[in-house]
């Protein structure tokens, strides 16, 4: 089996795309936010944003349902916001408040929110695809379909080797999401990856591998509906790579300097966000005035939950009574 | 005297699955098969391939399956065929497992158990004789279990399994022919309480596995010279339990740590530094008796002179006391 193409452009309803937009929206100023903060000296530690990728995650998780898990990675922000998390839970666990989905235990690198179906998202790469494969292999008895968000670099780990072998043999439920956005760190993906075709390493498990615009929402989401129908349907693991772009740095303490100047710009030009506006107005026929009420309402709110987080306070170490055992 | 190790092993798991659906269990060669030191017969037909299989040989897939099914509702056990073999698995117990439920903030427990059969003696060479205890001992969110009894290793992995949290259950290889008396007690042993497996005033001895019987063949020895040795035997080294070593300690102000390992980072030299602080006033002497500093050699000569056996233990505890010293180092 070789990697498929990446399916025609199924028809997403003009609310849905709206609603989508939105969400990627958020995804974009809760990044750009927490990058200023961060700057500010109110976030700890270091950054990994996921600006540039948000029709990725948003296109992914809304084909799920409700059941489904999500295991992500420490660029985990924008997964767990199209999850549902909150802005105010997910800003103030950044910001190592009370408050915080994790109560400040985690930080950025390691949220988990159950409620919303978000497993975990993990520091180390590769191990939201072990996360997503007990998952799956609990989602065979249990119901429902495990999603691994990872990007490019996994998959020169064991753990993508292991966990897509081990789940294709037995079978298991899982959808196996490469966010390919062709630079593992600092280092290019083709230079230190032989083949440079994460598809097709996929392929030879005999896992359904297709490649898709990951800048382009609707494709993801059409690819992600039919990928998770198929797992849902019993017919095993299922793979996509998403063909994306970070605008930053692989984190707050890389200014990405080794990537050429014009392939920034390039990607930058096929920006989700403004083309989903495209899409929407020129081809769907919403009314400017609607999407710049979406856009209001979600710099309004974001402003407001962000504002809870900060006043909330931090964990005191004299009565927090952390334990090592359940 | 009619249970032994392997099959208070395989009874444990039977039991467990019987009693709980959402136990699982998996690895390399335990479900058709039966394992390859023929500890796990039985279960794959009794229970069918949905809650007993085979594996790929990849063990960083098997402990990132048990995680993730752990924390999505199932009781996974898995096989890890070799204790050697847990460098491999090492991420997801330590850096997935042990964490979770602290750093969730308490979303959700992490039920898993993984059996490994570790230790020298059995002429496996260095990469299929260690005890991977001590790589695991400092992780905060794991226990570690390891038992030397048939009836405690029954006991202690069925606690294991009911556990909420990630165990190391780890089986001494020789120890598997063992037997013992059976002790069917639905009360089971809480994972970190020590037990007096021989009392004595002298001196106390204090160890795990395959050690517990050598200390316990070193005290006979000792008796015949007037020497009363206490053995402990600790059954868990995470959660370590310093109070039932220092209360045999404050009886026999000896203490004498058995380590089938290396002294430097072993339990051994923690559990000295536990009982030191708690109890200092106690102490008139405090030692241990480890492994050298070298991977475990394959030669019988060389391994059965690198393993501290009952001779060498009782030679030692003289040592200490002054009588017949045959090894005053350590």
């Amino acid at each position: 089996m070789g990697t498929t193409k990446t399916p025609a452009k199924q028809e997403i309803d003009a609310e849905r795309l709206l609603d989508l937009y939105g969400r990627m929206l958020l995804l974009r100023r809760f990044e750009e936010e927490m990058q200023r903060l961060f700057l500010k000296g109110e976030i700890h530690g270091t950054l990994h944003l996921y600006i540039g990728q948000e029709a990725s995650a948003v296109g992914v998780c809304s084909a799920l349902e409700g059941g489904d898990t999500v295991s992500a990675t420490y660029r985990g922000h924008g997964a767990a916001l199209a999850q549902g998390t909150g802005a105010e839970a997910l800003a103030a666990e950044l910001m190592g408040r009370v408050t915080g989905s994790c109560g400040g235990r985690a930080g950025s690198m390691n949220v988990v929110d159950r409620e919303h179906g978000l497993l975990g998202c993990y520091g180390i790469v590769g191990g939201s695809i072990a996360s997503a494969t007990g998952a799956a292999l609990a989602a065979k008895r249990e119901g429902g379909v495990a999603v691994a968000f990872f990007g490019d670099g996994a998959s020169n780990q064991g753990y993508f080797h292991e966990c897509l072998n081990f789940a294709k043999v037995h079978r298991l439920p899982a959808l196996f999401v490469c966010e390919n956005n062709l630079y593992g760190e600092f280092t290019p993906l083709a230079q230190v990856t032989a083949g440079a075709d994460i598809a097709a390493r996929a392929a030879t498990f005999e896992i359904p591998a297709e490649k898709v615009d990951g800048n382009d929402v609707e494709a993801v989401h059409a690819a992600a509906a039919a990928a998770v129908a198929r797992a849902r349907a019993g017919e095993g693991p299922q793979f996509l790579e998403s063909l994306t772009y970070r605008h930053l740095g692989h984190s707050k303490s890389d200014p990405g300097r080794y990537r050429p100047k014009e392939e920034v710009e390039a990607w930058k030009e096929r920006d989700p966000l403004p083309h989903t506006r495209r899409r929407l107005a020129d081809d769907l026929g919403i009314a400017a005035e609607r999407i710049d009420a979406t856009e209001a309402e979600v710099e309004n709110d974001l402003a407001a939950a962000i504002e809870r987080a900060r006043a909330a306070p931090y964990p005191d170490p004299a009565t927090d009574n952390g334990r090592q055992y359940a | 005297m009619s249970l032994e190790f392997r099959e208070a092993i395989v009874e444990a798991l039977g039991e467990e699955l019987e009693r709980d659906d959402r136990v699982v269990f998996f690895g390399e060669d335990v479900a058709a098969a039966g394992g390859v030191f023929a500890v796990t017969p039985g279960l794959f037909e009794r229970f069918g391939e949905d809650r007993v299989f085979d594996t790929p040989i990849s063990e960083l897939a098997l402990s990132g399956a048990a995680f993730g099914s752990a924390i999505c509702g199932l009781r996974p056990v898995f096989e890890v065929m070799f204790g050697d073999f847990m460098a491999l698995p090492m991420d997801a117990l330590v850096n997935q497992a042990a964490k979770y439920w602290y750093l969730s903030n308490e979303q959700a427990p992490v039920p898993l158990v993984v059996r490994s059969a570790v230790g020298g003696g059995g002429r496996f060479g260095a990469i299929h004789s260690q005890n991977p205890a001590t790589w695991f001992h400092n992780v905060a969110g794991l226990k570690v279990a390891c038992p030397a009894f048939p009836a405690d290793a029954k006991q202690l992995l069925k606690a294991s399994i009911r556990d909420d949290n990630p165990v190391l259950f780890l089986e001494h290889k020789r120890l598997y022919s063992v037997k013992g008396e059976p002790l069917e007690d639905p009360d089971l042993p809480p994972l970190g309480a020590a037990r007096v497996a021989r009392e004595g005033a002298d001196v106390t001895l204090v160890s795990v596995m395959k050690g517990v019987h050598d200390a316990l063949a070193a005290a006979e020895l000792l008796s015949a010279e007037g020497i009363e040795a206490e053995v402990v035997d600790l059954r868990c080294l995470r959660p370590l339990d310093v109070e039932t070593v220092l209360r045999s300690v404050t009886k026999t102000n000896r203490l004498i740590a058995v380590e089938e390992g290396p002294a430097l980072g072993g339990w051994a030299r923690g559990l000295l530094g536990a009982v030191t602080e708690a109890g200092l006033e106690e102490l008139d002497d405090a030692a241990v008796l480890s492994t050298d500093d070298t991977p475990v050699p394959y030669s019988p000569t060389l391994e059965d002179a690198f393993m501290p056996g009952a001779e060498a233990i009782a030679a030692f505890v003289r040592g200490r006391l002054g009588a017949g010293a045959t090894r005053l180092e350590s």
